[in-house]
């Protein structure tokens, strides 16, 4: 790893080591003052953050409950671990049996250490004392009260930083290492608790010490928790009682509806149309491409590959920019203000616990909820919070019906349009419709996908008003880096479809299309045209449709299919960045593939029923919908009963 | 009995988890066997949630119906406690 290289000789190296949520990263501001995303929400430290602190190197990791090859995180903060100076353990204070199973854990590894007993601003509210200096002594380190964010003891903690030593070991675990002289400490103790990793880095057998370890640990912890914790009478603070209201379905479900509306509200309608409108709509394409093209048309000719590579319909000059500093800027900041409101606050956890059910049907868990809702503002960002999810599989489902059948809220305003000529009972067909793809899909996708969902298995923080510094701090950092990792992308992007119209290929897309418009989906060739363009984004293409003249049943079957095509570029690149471009190709063509298959029953559906009763034809093609879906949904059910 | 079948309320004592793949990490948040919890919540068809010194920890539904747990008192059912000391014969 890089750090390791850049610490100079006699130089120390300090880790910040502790629970997911503790307060880590608050403490690594605090001592380096460089910022760290900080949030109330498990697992927001993925990579390893370092800085200079006096004269040492101080290392931010991610949240892990133990040491062991578990996880990819868990195997990267033993390494830090292992070859670290000094520990400082960030112990939540009001969280101690799971915090202290990790700090059992390191005191065995015989590293120098601190505890710093965090956010005991809490423990009144919470009905709760803990004794420190009995913690102290029994754990023989330093134990430093402290609450990070007020900066509570963290002066202290720096004075006591020269008492750090190395914590006392479980009595079993001693004997235990005994028998393996000649390691460290700290690799004697992984060896024996079986981690494959470090058993080979010394040329060993792993040990099959672990559950004894383990189990012995755990009674440790509690016997700790015991001696040092007093409950004093009843937890009667408001954010435990409104942390359970939000998880009871008669009052929680009320309360999550309200908020995704507010979200709606903030991020599809304020962030998604009002300020795009005029960041894109207004400074980027009435100011800025302007200026662009007429300085370039004073250098070379606008007309030649080049000025059209540069500055044509897919300008790296004109559309990326425009791209990346109107649409996705805005919208990206907009996407993780509301993450971040709903991070800090603690309810993240508590919807997806609210929703695990329900989303267990599309082999989901419940944390699925927030990308599918933020998708309806708009898909580009909700593919980016599919991040929030535990397992690769997971993240694969989410983005995949993300892409399929969540129209953004720009494609939303022209089908609405559209479909209010028609009338309602289009409207209704086409929502259930749209459903019905994306129940059946997440369905297929959860039963047939390898791998597996993790059932949820989540520990709650406590609910916390947001600090609006933080949210602010957080929102910028994250969007500049956001936009920092899309640049390339967005270039590369506009330069391929530049070479596409330079070269005459994609005229010669648009007529391969023909056929399969008119012969499939019963669509004049002219709506070609409208597919194009909807190939970069969907709503420019549902805006065609609404300009040409069709009977309103053709209308239908292009909207319906134009929903589910291909997601817009922003969308395409974000889902390449997220999931590589293999998979982003594959997801890419088989909805492209989906999205025909779908559209042509849906117009071999409508117009068989209309030759055979004009008037049932919606009824009936809603009937036939349904009717497929329960046979998708039974036959995955009987396949997940056999296999 | 099986963990999905508490009621809010009521006070178990985990006696096995038959889940492979998350024992350890259950471990990790002290639910094991021998550990005593309270029900904080157990969410219709969701997820049940385990509240012991302040702390909550979510277990979804199907990793619930794998944890057998002793029910050690139902809720809003008076049971007799035990005295702590028994009187000695002089």
């Amino acid at each position: 790893m890089n750090w390791q290289e850049k610490l100079a000789p006699g130089q120390k190296k300090i880790v910040l080591v502790g629970n997911p949520n503790v307060g880590k990263s608050v403490y690594f501001h605090r001592l380096t003052g460089h910022y760290v995303d900080v949030s109330n929400f498990p697992g927001t430290t993925m990579e390893f953050y370092c800085g200079k602190w006096r004269n040492d190197f101080l290392v931010d990791t991610p949240g892990v409950y133990s040491l062991s090859s578990f996880t990819p995180e868990e195997a990267l903060v033993r390494d830090a671990v292992l070859t670290a100076d000094l520990v400082i353990n960030v112990v939540d204070a009001v969280h101690l049996s799971r915090d202290l199973f990790l700090t059992c854990q390191l005191a065995d590894t015989g590293v120098p250490m601190v505890v710093a007993l965090n956010m005991t601003d809490e423990l009144l509210a919470r009905g709760l004392e803990v004794d420190a200096e009995e913690l102290e002594r029994r754990l023989g380190v330093p134990v430093v009260p402290t609450a990070a964010v007020t900066g509570f003891g963290v002066e202290k903690l720096k004075e006591r930083l020269a008492e750090a030593r190395s914590g006392r070991c479980d009595p079993p675990v001693e004997n235990l290492l005994r028998a393996c002289p000649g390691l460290p400490r700290g690799e004697a103790l992984l060896v024996l608790e079986g981690d494959p990793q470090v058993a080979a880095r010394r040329g060993l057998e792993p040990g099959r010490e672990k559950e004894r370890i383990y189990a012995a640990r755990r009674r440790r912890v509690n016997e700790l928790v015991d001696a040092v914790l007093r409950e004093q009478g009843r937890d009667e603070s408001f954010a435990t009682r409104l942390g359970r209201w939000l998880i009871r379905p008669l009052t929680g479900i009320p309360a999550l509806a309200l908020t995704l509306w507010l979200v709606y509200e903030l991020v599809g309608v304020f962030f998604a149309q009002v300020v795009v409108e005029f960041t894109e709509g207004v400074v980027m394409t009435q100011y800025y491409e302007p200026l662009v093209r007429s300085l370039l048309s004073r250098i070379i000719d606008l007309q030649s590959s080049v000025g059209i590579i540069l500055a044509g319909q897919f300008g790296l000059l004109t559309m990326a920019v425009t791209y990346l500093l109107g649409l996705l800027f805005p919208l990206v900041g907009g996407f993780y203000l509301v993450l971040s409101l709903l991070e800090d606050s603690g309810y993240l956890p508590r919807i997806a616990i609210l929703m695990d059910r329900a989303m267990g049907y599309l082999g989901l868990n419940g944390q699925a909820v927030i990308p599918l809702v933020l998708g309806f503002g708009c898909v580009t960002m909700a593919a980016i919070t599919t991040r929030i999810l535990a397992t690769d599989r997971e993240r694969r489902i989410a983005i995949f019906l993300l892409a399929l059948s969540v129209p953004c809220s720009a494609q939303m305003a022209f089908v609405t349009a559209i479909l209010g000529t028609l009338g309602s009972g289009f409207m209704f067909l086409y929502a259930f419709l749209i459903f019905s793809v994306m129940v059946g899909v997440g369905t297929a996708a959860g039963r047939f996908l390898p791998g597996y969902t993790l059932p949820l298995l989540m520990d709650l923080p406590s609910m916390r008003l947001p600090r609006p510094g933080n949210v602010l701090l957080k929102t910028w950092v994250r969007t500049c880096g956001f936009i920092k990792e899309a640049i390339p992308i967005f270039l590369g992007g506009a330069l391929l479809l530049g070479l596409l119209r330079v070269t005459g290929l994609m005229e010669r897309i648009e007529r391969l299309m023909e056929p399969l418009l008119a012969g499939w989906l019963f669509l004049p060739g002219e709506t070609a045209n409208a597919f194009l363009m909807g190939f970069i984004r969907r709503d420019f293409g549902t805006a065609g449709i609404m300009e040409m003249n069709l009977e309103p049943l053709q209308k239908f079957v292009a909207l319906v299919t134009l929903t589910l095509f291909v997601p817009c570029i922003a969308s395409t690149l974000v889902i390449i960045k997220e999931r590589g471009w293999r998979e982003g190709a594959a997801m890419w063509l088989l909805i492209f593939a989906l999205a025909f298959l779908t559209g042509g029953l849906v117009a071999h559906l409508v117009y068989f029923i209309r030759a055979v009763n004009p008037a049932m034809t919606l009824p009936l093609t809603a009937l036939a919908a349904a009717g497929a879906l329960a046979a998708v949904v039974l036959l995955t059910r009987r396949q997940r009963e056999r296999g | 009995m099986q963990l999905d079948r508490v009621r809010r309320g009521d006070l178990v004592k985990i006696t096995a988890i038959a889940d492979a793949r998350l024992k350890e990490q259950a471990l990790r948040m002290g639910i094991e066997e021998g550990a005593v919890f309270s029900c904080v919540e157990a969410i219709p068809a969701g997820p049940v949630v385990l509240g012991k010194h302040r702390q909550e920890v979510a277990v979804g539904r199907d990793l619930a119906r794998r944890v057998i747990v002793e029910l050690l008192t139902r809720a809003g059912v008076a049971q007799p406690v035990p005295a702590a000391l028994e009187s000695e014969v002089c």
